[in-house]
């Protein structure tokens, strides 16, 4: 640990004295960023984006979030890869990924061409070199995207973008109407409640799941002085472990495979648990008596980039792709499906749904303050604290597995 | 003539214990957490934290428990029925039944581990036959672990014991009748011993089969880790590979003096 | 072997309850084909035929089955040349390190298989990727092959060890060259154990998924890989179960094949 620690520590004090970040289009302070470009403690590898488009190569490898890139096989009405390839000639081959760090490793691989990363994901494919800079002067529809996810800390370093936004939302609360009485509306369901539920309390299966505890801990212990729910010290982190172990012995399943979730809530083997929109959405269309809700507490969320492989050699393609995605129609498509807030501001027009926007807060900047995006924790606390050492996403990790014993 | 035999052989051989032995050689470097990157930097870091970290020490006792039991239930299991199909049997059923036993290998594991996810389910086959009795199956879990396990590797147990039950001369079995011995006193006394190095042979396969798996206990385990888990969380999602090393070197060292112990009972060529 | 009759009837009863024990789920999975609804719900809500109609369109299905099938007979002939070499040498010959071969040949079957992948994994990505081997069918059959050398071994060895060399010897004394001998003699002898062995080895990599997933790479989708992706997916569930099922019904001849063939009494060693 202390090795780690170390070289964290020394890149960050390296950033320091080299000029602070630049512009970085947001403000510091409350939920839904980190703070600036110095406080990302690293040096991206000095990388170049792609200068022009050539001619499509003809193949795009994608890594996606289930539900982001669909070619029709989940549902046939469901298509927005089909028109891409007709159009482009780019043949998409998609792999889905259930969470971050599986992301995080296939392009580590180096056979994929583009990635719809989280924010928990992306700083570190920037720190490792497996994703270069974006050019958006290429990707023709960037302008219209919204203001507040450009150049955020997740996807630009000191100035230079990564990746193309491509949409935000909550991860929210979902709970079987008929099992869970009354409706609940704190996460107090799943951690100080959950043993009215236990052996059928669910969880995501991932170490970022710590944060969501943290942000329990925020406001039902303030005592403990949480800021943000990736920057927590040993006794920050303590808590949040402890809190996590306790609810371990409720757990019946923990998941990743968001289709073995919708199961799970459809058979009753889990009846509350964490989620997104679109398993609501899948688990009410094959009869699950659910409902998702966003508690009182806020919640932990992201924000999702679409990111361009150092080694691709398929590049036009990627940003062809990248472009065709957060067009208006595919953009309202995908957070249609998906039920998230678009990044194209013309998607609001699109969607099916004519409140979607509304309800899904997609101009809402106050309403994102509540939500965390998935960060990557690192050692340089991301609250701004400099007399203490935050833990990094190693000690997630290594605490993850001693949680789940 | 010699050399031209074993000459590809002592390729692939190299192929794999190279491989084998450059993953070792990782276990004992670091990963730099954020970016992923491998630091060669020899440590032993890795395994002091296999050792002193809890929850490894757990998993691989509780893995270990696992792979026994699943041994244990599968020979049982398996016993009787190599017995009765090598000894009992007409030669005809004999033949229909060692075809009914093999075919499931052929069907797909993951297909019948989900089919097992399926009946143990809240909603599923299980409950459904033991409501009227007012009993509930025992869900996702450990338990259920076992019997998907036992399961899928029975066929791996059954086979070698089959075959060397057929091996028996029942001459051996007539003279031990003839001394006054009844059927129990027969299998205890004179099948056991002789089927035995099948039997451990077999194990072999069922032991090592349940030590490394991680699929099936993710689709009817639960929130329940096993060995394989952590190896293929650390080898894949938490991208450490140099830990996921070390925790490999576990079944490793289990399973290299799992067999020199039995290389003496004769189980390898039993196989 | 001589028994009570309530010795006898037990026996038959725990034959039965094994068999039971092993089929249920094979014939829930069957059931599950004709299942109207998506989730293996049970009990069945409906039958139909829609699912079986599906699948003869799923080009998906279609493709990785032929590269399994292709995965396979590269491993298993691989498995074949090498298995039989080195059983030979060991039955036929003596040398240094002789007792030996048997472990580390069993090495890779008795080893958990994710060790062997990501041994195989962490190979290809440091080593072996400067001299041009990437992932993709060849790290796959390469991958199989070193579990499905030792079932040929196996097979191969015990049939030599039974036959013993005297036969080839006399054939040698009469004049025969190696060859000769070898192509009148000792492979009339083993060529069901080849058979057994090889096909085997076939079911053996037919079926597996834990090195696959480690040394396919993103290109290759064998049929248990397809099976994994496609088995949660609500929509494609079904059709995973119509592919397993006749996947069992068409394995059945095969294994009678073997069962006749092989004079060996189980069809086949491991």
């Amino acid at each position: 640990m202390t090795s780690k620690r170390l070289l964290a520590l020394t890149a960050a004090a390296l950033l320091a004295l080299s000029a602070c970040g630049g512009d970085d289009g947001g403000d510091a302070g409350t939920g839904g960023e980190t703070n600036g470009t110095e406080q990302q403690g690293f040096t991206p590898p000095d990388l170049k984006p792609l200068d022009k488009l050539g001619t499509p190569e003809g193949e795009l490898n994608i890594v996606a979030w289930a539900g982001y890139a669909e070619d029709g096989s989940t549902d046939p009405d469901v298509d927005w890869v089909t028109p891409f390839e007709e159009e482009t000639g780019c043949q998409v081959n998609v792999k889905t990924a259930p969470t971050s760090d599986d992301m995080v490793n296939l392009m580590k691989t180096g056979q994929y061409d583009v990635v719809s990363a989280s924010g928990d994901a992306s700083l570190r494919l920037i720190a490792s070199g497996d994703v270069e800079p974006v050019n958006t002067d290429l990707v023709p529809n960037y302008v219209d995207v919204f203001d507040a996810l450009k150049m955020k800390p997740w996807n630009s370093v000191n100035g230079v973008s990564y990746g193309i936004p491509h949409g935000r939302g909550a991860n929210l609360l979902m709970y079987n109407t008929n099992e869970v009485k009354p409706a609940p509306d704190s996460w107090g369901a799943v951690f100080d409640e959950a043993s009215q539920y236990s052996g059928n309390v669910t969880a995501y299966d991932s170490p970022i799941y710590i944060a969501d505890a943290a942000l329990y801990l925020m406001k039902t212990k303030p005592e403990l002085g949480i800021e943000n729910p990736y920057a927590l010290d040993d006794e920050q982190f303590q808590a949040a472990v402890d809190l996590l172990k306790a609810q371990n012995e409720h757990i019946g399943e923990y998941w990743s495979d968001y289709t073995k979730e919708i199961q799970a809530f459809k058979n009753k083997d889990s009846v509350v648990g964490t989620t997104w929109q679109i398993i609501v959405n899948l688990a009410q269309a094959e009869k699950a008596p659910v409902e998702a809700v966003l508690p009182t507490e806020g919640a932990t969320g992201w924000s999702d980039t679409w990111m361009v492989a150092t080694k691709s050699e398929h590049k036009t393609c990627a940003y062809l792709w990248m472009d065709h995605i957060i067009s208006p129609t595919a953009n309202a498509q995908v957070a249609e499906w998906f039920g998230e807030a678009p990044s194209n501001e013309k998607a609001c027009a699109e969607t099916a749904d004519k409140s979607h926007c509304d309800t899904f807060h997609a101009a809402d900047e106050a309403y994102f303050d509540q939500v965390w995006y998935w960060t990557t924790p690192i050692a340089q606390c991301l609250d701004g604290r400099t007399d203490v050492d935050c833990k990094d996403y190693g000690d997630w990790t290594t605490a993850w597995q001693e949680i789940k014993g | 003539m010699l050399l031209l035999l074993l000459a590809p052989m002592a390729v692939l051989v190299v192929v794999y214990l190279g491989s084998l032995a450059v993953l070792l050689l990782s276990a004992f470097w670091t990963t730099d957490v954020f970016t992923g990157a491998v630091v060669k930097d020899t440590t032993f870091d890795n395994f002091r934290e296999l050792v002193t970290t809890d929850v490894y020490r757990t998993v691989t006792l509780r893995t270990i428990s696992v792979a026994a039991a699943v041994t244990v239930i599968c020979a049982v299991l398996a016993f009787p029925m190599a017995l009765f199909m090598a000894k009992v049997a007409s030669p005809r059923a004999r033949r229909v039944l060692v075809v009914l036993v093999v075919t499931p290998l052929w069907a797909s594991y993951l297909v019948k581990a989900y089919a097992w996810r399926a009946m143990l389910s809240g909603d599923g086959v299980l409950n459904w036959a033991l409501d009227p009795f007012g009993l509930t199956g025992p869900g996702f879990g450990l338990t259920a672990t076992v019997v998907v396990l036992t399961y899928l590797w029975l066929p791996f147990m059954i086979l070698p014991v089959y075959a060397g039950l057929e091996r028996l001369p029942d001459s051996l079995l007539d003279a031990s009748s003839d001394l006054g011995a009844r059927a129990g006193r027969t299998v205890r006394s004179v099948i056991l011993p002789l089927a035995f190095p099948a039997i451990v042979a077999g194990s072999i396969f069922t032991f090592s089969l349940s030590l490394g798996d991680y699929i099936a206990v993710q689709i009817v385990g639960g929130k329940s880790q096993l060995l394989g888990n952590l190896i293929q969380g650390n080898a894949g999602a938490a991208n450490n590979l140099p830990l996921a090393a070390a925790l490999a070197a576990v079944p490793i060292v289990i399973m290299v003096v799992f067999l020199l112990g039995v290389r003496r009972t004769g189980a390898l060529e039993n196989l | 072997m001589i028994l009570s009759r309530s010795a006898r009837a037990a026996l038959i009863a725990v034959m039965a309850a094994g068999l039971a024990f092993v089929y249920v789920p094979l014939v829930v999975v069957l059931v599950s084909s004709f299942n109207t609804d998506r989730t293996f719900g049970w009990p069945p809500s409906g039958l139909t035929l829609e699912w079986w109609g599906r699948t003869w369109d799923n080009p998906g299905a279609r493709e990785a089955l032929w590269t399994s099938v292709k995965a396979g007979l590269g491993a298993t002939a691989i498995a074949l040349v090498l298995g039989s070499m080195a059983a030979f040498a060991v039955a036929r010959y003596r040398f240094f390190g002789r007792d030996v071969v048997s472990i580390i040949v069993v090495l890779p079957l008795a080893l958990p298989g994710i060790v062997t992948g990501i041994a195989l994994s962490n190979a290809i990505t440091t080593t072996l990727e400067p001299f041009g081997v990437e992932f993709g069918l060849f790290s796959v059959i390469v991958g199989h092959a070193t579990f499905c050398v030792v079932v040929v071994y196996n097979n191969v060895l015990a049939r030599l060890r039974r036959t013993g060399g005297s036969l080839e010897e006399a054939s040698m004394d009469l004049g025969a060259d190696v060859f000769t001998t070898f192509r009148h003699v000792t492979f009339p002898a083993v060529r069901s154990a080849l058979f057994a062995g090889g096909l085997l080895a076939f079911a053996l990599s037919f079926d597996e998924i834990i090195v696959t997933t480690f040394t396919a790479g993103a290109t290759v989708q064998t049929l248990p890989l397809w099976i994994f992706t496609n088995l949660a997916r609500p929509n494609q569930a079904p059709v995973v179960n119509v592919v397993a099922a006749i996947l069992v019904l068409l394995s059945v001849v095969p294994v009678y094949l073997a069962q006749r063939i092989s004079s060996d009494p189980a069809g086949g060693r491991l």
